[in-house]
């Protein structure tokens, strides 16, 4: 057992604190946020540079070979600063599966351009019949000629508007909720027939609902084997809970941090509110909150790479523990602001916000909860 | 950061079953698995067992008798006994008194108490509460006064678990009241044979008796008991409850109940159909594994922090919240589970040849839910936990 960073690890954390210290001040945060894309390309060509867009790709492939530890260092630093770039959905999402499932000329075009910061990805999965069951594909992919036709809609596409591509799941096969018959295919943004009507977001950034109006993709563009989809994609997403436990981490730790000053600077009846009892007694349930978020985070990270079913089942306890010490930790942290908590120009309802964002991405607490209490073997190992 | 145990770490966790499924008797494993309440007999068997194999005092220095194992083994070792249903080792001696002596008592304190500890040969208790200092245990009044080469002691201690089984108890006393509340404390190592010393049992909300009241009337404890200096008590005390910290989660004991829990739960039925499977009791389930599940990596990381040599500070009290807050929830839940035969509470009794009201598995289940209220009351009760945290880790 070894829980300490590597040298190389504490220069990358060193590094993204700087890059959140230089570039994701407040008020640079709201003028990004505020842009046309929601994001900030010099920022996206910084990360490049930085070497973190390719941090986790295969080293065959421009990669740093690096794995969920960096990840993990490089999201809860981009927790702290609110940070609105399209990592998740280009690098942790997107570049996993295209590693993990696309044809090697495909990866070999591909995956270079995600760590060079010149390919951006979204992941349309959801839709909103489907709610959290991503096994809930109705959006057909039927076969015609050497290709596929794509047809029907998918919600809440997070960072669609300024992707290049697109990686859509489709049915191709098996009965409505089945997981055999989901086949994954890489669209560009702009194909004909794709509409997309984008908006902003709860936490200002962008996403889009998405409409396949009969989009023809040739079948190279098949991501992973056909009908056999929903292993990659659970994977995938496994992945994407890792990355947004540690994101979650990084924006408590902040929300608390700024709960804890407040209570010693805020003064009413001639103290600091914080010499109350009864709110000290509520910070110490948000450290506690914060606390055991982390060492889940810690867990699913730690086993991403482990056995499937340990990894699906780390990643569902993650899930509920994040999901609920967010709300805990964000409501508390608006609560003990009093007025000043609610209103714009302070970062607490941001923090909060985020981590809204987070817990509803991928299924929230209580779809986890489920999905964990239905898992066989559920046994303390 | 690698979270998976080396190879050698591996071999020492097989070494440490095999050792136990060989040597751990039958009739005491069976009654660790059922909860039931063990004697002092059954205890110190265990322990010799231990002792022989070198493994008497799991977190100690070798030269004092330990097995100077890593702190990565010891959290090992915790996990494969509570796994295996081993008798928990009495606290007393090995995690609180012992580590005092070694490190502030002299050579002769160290040569004659602690080779006595890890082979079981005496008990210890713990004299701090008095019934006017819980929370508030500086305020203590009971009082030593030196009479030649003795202290006189007099005074009442209260909540003193395993009294009644004890050979010696570790007190908190007072030998200067003139000075600040702290400063006036000394740490006296009393022999309960002592005449003065009246051990009186309190009957706890499970109808157990685990905990005592001890009064001392005119006790006469050699000057040589004192450990340390005079009026350094205090100091002495909070050194021991900083001591062991990683242990207060329960976690490999939480594990095992839960265990027995998921087992009840699939025996019970409602509806014809198993309990585990009705799907408001499973959610509830889960959700107190995945509340385990976080504090057991919470242990970790603060075991990681002790392996790199940081050493453990106020922060740890999470871990007795936790920890307390789950062992309960846990308990309630198998009560729950119980339905009906929650009810009958027959205590053990002589020449009770029947076998006891209602099925196998709810034995003991309901006497643990009761005095596991006192989970989150004793050790500093989880309110002062609270404070702790509040004025030491986060500067309010």
């Amino acid at each position: 057992m070894d829980f300490d960073y590597s040298d190389e690890q504490r220069q990358l954390k060193d590094g993204v604190e700087r890059f959140v210290r230089e570039r994701y001040q407040f008020d640079q945060w709201k003028k990004i946020a505020a842009s046309e894309s929601g994001m900030s390309e010099e920022n996206w060509r910084q990360m490049a540079e930085l070497g973190w867009l390719a941090v986790s790709l295969p080293e065959a492939h421009g990669g740093l070979g690096g794995g969920a530890v960096e990840t993990m260092i490089i999201m809860e630093g981009f927790g702290r600063g609110l940070v609105l770039e399209p990592y998740l959905s280009t690098v942790i999402l997107g570049a996993t599966l295209l590693a993990r499932g696309a044809p090697e000329a495909l990866q070999a075009e591909l995956l270079p351009k995600i760590g060079e910061g010149k390919l951006k990805l979204a992941l349309a999965i959801a839709e909103h019949q489907g709610r959290y069951n991503f096994a809930d594909v109705a959006l057909s992919a039927r076969a015609e000629g050497s290709g596929y036709v794509l047809a029907g809609p998918k919600c809440v596409v997070l960072d669609a508007p300024q992707a290049d591509k697109i990686i859509v799941s489709a049915r191709t096969g098996g009965g409505a909720r089945e997981a055999q018959g989901i086949s994954l295919f890489l669209v560009d943004r702009a194909a004909r027939g794709l509409n997309l009507r984008a908006y902003r977001t709860l936490d200002r950034r962008r996403a889009a609902d998405l409409a396949f109006d009969n989009v023809r993709v040739d079948a190279a563009s098949l991501i992973g084997a056909r009908d056999q989809g929903h292993g990659l994609l659970s994977e995938a997403i496994d992945h994407g809970i890792a990355a947004v436990a540690a994101e979650a981490v990084g924006a408590m730790q902040c929300l608390h941090d700024a709960t804890n000053d407040y209570l010693k600077t805020r003064k009413q009846f001639g103290v600091p509110i914080g010499s109350f009892q009864v709110l000290q007694h509520r910070m110490v349930d948000m450290h506690i909150a914060l606390e055991q978020a982390r060492s889940l985070a810690l867990m699913v990270n730690m086993k991403l790479d482990g056995p499937a079913g340990e990894r699906a089942r780390a990643a569902a306890a993650a899930k509920v523990q994040i999901g609920q010490s967010a709300r805990f930790v964000g409501q508390q942290a608006v609560q003990l602001h009093g007025g000043m908590g609610m209103t714009d120009e302070l970062t607490v309802g941001h923090y909060k916000k985020r981590l809204m964002m987070i817990d509803v991405l991928f299924g929230n607490a209580e779809h986890h909860r489920r999905r964990f209490a239905e898992m066989e073997g559920a046994e303390a190992a | 950061m690698d979270l998976r145990f080396s190879e050698a770490e591996i071999a020492f966790r097989d070494e440490v079953r095999n050792f136990i499924n060989d040597n751990l008797p039958a009739d005491i494993r069976a009654k660790v698995r059922r909860q039931v309440h063990l004697e002092r007999p059954e205890i110190d068997a265990w322990q010799k067992i231990l002792f022989r194999r070198g493994w008497g005092a799991p977190g100690w220095p070798v030269e004092h008798g330990g097995t100077g194992w890593s702190v990565v083994q010891r959290h090992i070792f915790e996990e494969e006994t509570a796994a295996l249903d081993c008798p928990p080792q009495s606290p007393f001696g090995l995690s609180m008194v012992g580590p005092v002596i070694y490190t502030f008592g002299s050579e002769a304190q160290k040569g004659h108490y602690l080779p006595r500890i890890v082979s079981a040969e005496d008990w210890w208790c713990q004299g701090y509460s008095e019934p006017g200092s819980g929370s508030d245990l500086a305020s203590l009044r009971t009082r030593a006064v030196v009479d030649g080469e003795d202290y006189i002691v007099n005074g009442h201690k209260i909540w003193t678990t395993q009294a009644q089984f004890a050979d010696w108890m570790f007190c908190l006393v007072r030998t200067d009241f003139e000075v600040k509340q702290q400063e006036g404390i000394s740490f006296l190592l009393i022999d309960m044979k002592s005449p003065g010393i009246e051990v009186r049992p309190i009957i706890t909300i499970d109808e157990g008796h685990s905990v005592n009241e001890v009064f001392l009337d005119n006790v006469r404890v050699p000057r040589g008991n004192l450990i340390g200096r005079e009026g350094k008590g205090w100091t002495y005390a909070k050194f021991l409850l900083g001591n062991e910290r990683t242990g207060i989660a329960q976690v490999g004991g939480s594990k095992r109940r839960l265990r027995r829990l998921k087992e009840i739960a699939r025996a019970e039925h409602v509806d014809g159909r198993p309990l585990i499977d009705e799907p408001s009791f499973r959610e509830r389930l889960a959700q107190v594994e995945i509340e385990l599940m976080a504090l057991e990596y919470t242990n970790l990381r603060f075991l990681a922090d002790a392996a790199s040599g940081r050493p453990l500070g106020p922060e740890t009290s999470v871990l007795k919240i936790r920890g307390s807050e789950i062992g309960q929830r846990i308990s309630e839940l198998a009560v729950e589970a119980l339905g009906h035969y929650a009810l009958p509470y027959e205590l053990p009794r002589e020449g009770m040849n029947e076998p006891p009201v209602g099925p196998e598995h709810g034995e003991g289940l309901v006497g643990t839910y009761l005095y596991g209220r006192a989970y989150t009351i004793y050790g500093g009760s989880n309110e002062i936990q609270r404070n702790i945290i509040a004025k030491m880790v986060l500067g309010l």
